[in-house]
């Protein structure tokens, strides 16, 4: 079961530091579901997260027009 | 004799309001310099000027305070430093580039190696009016590619690799144009939308997304007096070849129909857009 984190609450760039957090606290290989919105979070945070080095698996988009994003830890 | 200050501001010693000083511009192309240089540039300017410079509009740097006498002796210190000074008047002047895509995680072309051979292969060229060109990494724009004369700006011409793709949905929102979809028959898209910004490429975590570097021409840019953004007349480029091949002509049409002291842009719209476009065209498809 994947951990989660809800960054809807705020905003660029704190997203993605939320999330960086998040994957600190996991292990290598470990999996993140995180909840965003659309827009500017949807279009850059995926991206981010891809430049750090971890592997991004899935997107989807919610019936109330937020995205879930599934990523896997991976280390150094 | 009075000094000859036209022959002065064409190598780069621009006259000053106040008597016998010049504001000295300097060579600079893409706004690069090195810390050699830049500790050159302060040396002169605490002894030939007021200690202090001048950042440009174009990424350049000027000497401001230069006494007449000393003009020769400057431009002989700053060479043995490996600074080069600039030039102004009715030729092609400083090449502007952003860092392009060896610095910046925008970019999606190598901007300085292609600002240094632009400048290598036409500055201080003589023509009609001022030149410039200017040279940006991708779609973002930072520099402003279109208010140059000859504005280039770098892009991805991108390819889906079904192979590689897992259809995660990644590119769909990253795509400002909404240029792709996914859905029940797997991924579409739509080519007429893509403005080559590569976010397709850059988002995607699988490298299902492939993007060759391109280049986006624009023509005819300024904005001082008159005030007007280039237009793109040509697709997009794909080699430095091809960019040459297009300002290479673009040069010799002002060469031949500009007049002395008219901007780019009031040539070709003298002249007319079609005809313009049309010779560019054939200059680079042959």
């Amino acid at each position: 079961m994947a951990e989660f984190v809800d960054i809807t609450d705020v905003v660029c760039p704190v997203t993605f530091v939320k999330v960086k957090v998040a994957l600190e606290e996991l292990d290598d290989g470990q999996e993140l579901q995180i909840r965003l919105n659309g827009g500017e979070p949807v279009q850059n945070v995926p991206r981010s997260i891809k430049e750090e080095g971890h592997q991004v698996l899935k997107l989807t988009q919610n019936e109330d027009g937020t995205y879930n994003l599934l990523v896997r830890k991976e280390g150094d | 004799m009075p000094p000859d200050y036209k022959a002065l501001k064409n190598g780069g010693f621009m006259r000053q309001v106040q008597k016998n000083c010049f504001s000295l511009r300097l060579k600079v192309v893409g706004g690069n310099l090195t810390a050699e240089q830049l500790c050159v540039i302060a040396e002169i300017s605490r002894k030939y000027g007021r200690g202090t410079v001048h950042l440009t509009s174009r990424q350049g740097v000027e000497i401001p305070f230069i006494k007449l006498d000393d003009v020769e002796r400057v431009r002989t210190e700053l060479a043995e430093g490996g600074v080069d000074t600039g030039v102004c008047g009715p030729r092609v002047r400083t090449v502007t580039a952003c860092q392009g895509r060896a610095i910046c995680p925008g970019g999606c072309i190598e901007t300085y190696p292609l600002a240094e051979a632009i400048s290598e292969r036409y500055f201080g060229r003589a023509l009609p009016h001022k030149f410039k060109f200017g040279v940006v990494g991708c779609v973002n724009n930072c520099l402003k590619a279109e208010e140059n004369d000859i504005g280039i700006k770098g892009g991805y011409a991108v390819s889906w690799l079904p192979e590689k793709c897992t259809l995660c949905g990644v590119c769909v929102p990253a795509c400002r144009e909404n240029a792709i979809a996914i859905d029940g028959g797997g991924l579409s898209m739509d080519d007429t939308r893509c403005n080559h910004c590569g976010r397709c490429v850059k988002s995607c975590p699988f490298d299902a997304w492939s993007g060759e570097p391109v280049y986006l021409l624009s023509f005819g840019g300024t904005f001082g007096n008159l005030i007007a953004k280039g237009e793109a007349i040509l697709p997009i480029l794909h080699t430095e070849e091809e960019i040459f091949r297009a300002s290479d002509a673009a040069l010799a049409f002002f060469d031949q129909y500009g007049k002395p002291g008219e901007r780019f842009r009031v040539s070709i719209e003298r002249e007319g857009w079609a005809s313009f476009q049309k010779y560019i065209t054939e200059a680079v498809y042959g």
